[in-house]
């Protein structure tokens, strides 16, 4: 089991890489962001522990608890944020830029 | 709640496992689509299906323990996760992404300790479980803190610049780093005390306090990626230690995407990651206030009207956005400014610098809130070969990303570093607010080059009355 995790473990590295290196700067700030979403997946290791009940006593539980919610922080955020900011970069219709550039002057 | 929509089939742990294969294949055909602006949106929507999925599959568990206490903490992540990430005005995210990065590592770290709690001092598992989680518990611990002091400096609740304690600091932080890691090694060896959980966890807060309070302003994007290619790198011993595909996968792509573009930006900077780290760049290099270098020249100011006669027959204009008009909010006068230009039929183009601003790509996420054509949005090894055949280089609030002390100055703290060459352009304006050197600390030749004018003020309000002259013209 050990093994093919850490298979598992450096063929992501790669694969990380390799996309994240087609990304143009650009878009760095959305693919940072974005990333940062991704790595909110830790919200699985704080339910998964609660759900299969290893955890026992109130201590424990509560920082499980604070463990889900700054995963859902880290994840809910993250990707409302990036969404956000990739709907800028989205060409918006032609006739729409020139009608805001009307109401602009 | 055992008894819920669990049917023995969905419970099944391959079905869970298969659910997990998805989930990663979502994220990893999510990110390619960030390649281009125009799949990009698309691209996250699919990452955020592939984590819906995964935390479905985490709850198909035949008995489901604990669902209301889950329920909780997701209703609290999202009660402050949506509102803060609706809010966040375009030039805060910076410091936004940090937080969010920060409660990423935060989770990661307590997932550790209470894995410790659990399973007696890692008594009852397999010594890899108890390497991987050591391993999460430190590096989790330096984000979350490392991450709240950046996200502090940044939103200013505490100083920017440098904050150092001299020569005590790199011992202190290698003595803190060794106490968390011995507590780590002693922890695997197979001691179950909790104080050695406990000591390791706090020795790598002070040190994730340590390691950005000394790193100024413009080491920011640096070290914001790197905290956040820690974070990712501390999902995936998580995901080792319980076993769990998904979190393997998701938090190795974060962890190479990071170190990735750490590289690039210190590349862009031509510093070492690890002198950024070392920190105090912009604290220690202005002993001598580079009197020789400036002094040689006379500072030209100008007006509104004078440069918007220069722009208006121009035939190219090319904008360097820098810290400036993100802090003066000056993206919407520019855009505004560029219309009227284009309007004349002067080419507008933007000169991005990849360190430009607080994280990678800074400017770009804020021209792009102005609806700056993407096309225009110019890398600076792509824009660098026109400044030759460029009028007007019109600088906002940019500084150190166009010093030509690092083409030609070998004894400058940043010598080397790529740079954009306005200074080849027929003329340059630069927008300031004053006379004071960038965050490095140093003085700028540009300034008192015969070529430059300088219009002193704040960006938005100077952007703007250059627009209302270009109206009169």
């Amino acid at each position: 089991m050990l093994v093919t995790n850490l298979a598992i473990l450096v063929l992501a590295g790669f694969v990380g890489y390799a996309v994240i290196s087609k990304v143009p700067n650009t878009l760095h700030t959305p693919l940072m962001s974005g990333t940062n979403a991704i790595h909110g997946i830790v919200v699985l290791g704080g339910i998964i522990l609660l759900a299969e009940g290893a955890a026992s006593g109130t201590l424990n539980k509560a920082l499980l608890v604070i463990a889900v919610a700054f995963g859902t922080i880290n994840v809910v955020g993250g990707f409302l944020v990036t969404d956000r900011m990739l709907e800028m970069f989205k060409a918006k219709p032609k006739e729409l830029v020139e009608a805001d550039a009307e109401d602009g002057k | 709640m055992s008894t819920t929509i669990a049917s023995s089939f969905l419970t099944d742990h391959n079905f869970r496992s298969v659910l997990y294969i998805v989930a990663f294949s979502l994220f990893i055909y999510g990110l390619s689509g960030l390649t281009g602006p125009k799949t990009a949106v698309r691209g996250n929507r699919i990452a955020a299906v592939g984590m819906g999925v995964a935390v479905i599959a985490t709850l198909l568990v035949d008995p489901l323990h604990d669902i209301g206490l889950i329920i909780l903490g997701i209703a609290i992540g999202t009660a402050v996760g949506v509102p803060a990430a609706r809010r966040v005005k375009m030039t805060q995210m910076p410091q936004m992404v940090a937080l969010f990065n920060g409660v990423g590592g935060g989770a990661v770290a307590l997932i550790a300790w209470v894995e410790f709690r659990t399973s007696g001092g890692f008594a009852d598992v397999p010594t890899y479980v108890a390497i991987f989680s050591v391993f999460a518990a430190i590096i989790g611990s330096v984000s979350f803190w490392g991450s709240n002091i950046a996200f502090a400096k940044l939103q200013e609740l505490i100083d920017g610049k440098p904050v150092t304690i001299g020569a005590l600091q790199t011992p202190l932080n290698a003595l803190l780093g060794l106490v968390a890691v011995a507590c780590g090694v002693a922890i695997v060896a197979g001691q179950h005390d909790e104080w050695l959980m406990l000591l390791l966890l706090v020795s790598a807060a002070i040190l994730g306090n340590l390691l950005v309070l000394p790193i100024g302003g413009a080491d920011m994007p640096v070290v914001i990626s790197l905290l956040n290619a820690f974070t990712g790198l501390s999902a995936a011993a998580t995901g080792v230690a319980l076993n769990n595909t998904a979190l393997i996968v998701a938090g190795m792509i974060v962890g190479a995407s990071g170190t990735l573009l750490t590289q690039q930006m210190a590349t862009a900077m031509n510093r070492s990651i690890t002198s950024v780290i070392a920190g105090g760049f912009g604290g220690t290099v202005e002993a001598a206030p580079g009197a020789a270098g400036i002094a040689g020249g006379t500072v030209r100011s100008t007006s509104a009207a004078d440069v918007a006669i220069q722009m208006a027959y121009a035939r190219q204009v090319v904008v360097v956005p820098g810290y400036g008009m993100a802090v003066s909010q000056a993206q919407h006068a520019v855009r505004e400014m560029a219309k009227l230009l284009e309007a004349k039929g002067v080419e507008v183009k933007y000169a991005i610098h990849p360190v430009a601003g607080r994280m990678p790509g800074h400017m770009n996420v804020l021209l792009a809130e102005a609806d700056v054509p993407y096309e225009q949005l110019k890398e600076m090894d792509d824009i660098n070969g026109e400044f030759g055949r460029t009028d007007v280089s019109l600088v906002i609030g940019a500084n150190d990303v166009t010093n030509p002390d690092a083409r030609n100055k070998a004894d400058s703290p940043i010598y080397g570093m790529p740079i954009l060459n306005v200074d080849e352009s027929a003329s340059v304006i630069v927008l300031k607010r004053s006379m004071s050197s960038g965050y490095a600390g140093i003085d700028n030749p540009l300034f008192v080059n015969p070529k430059t004018s300088m219009l002193f003020g704040d960006a938005k309000g100077s952007v703007s009355e250059i627009s209302e002259e270009l109206k009169v013209l």
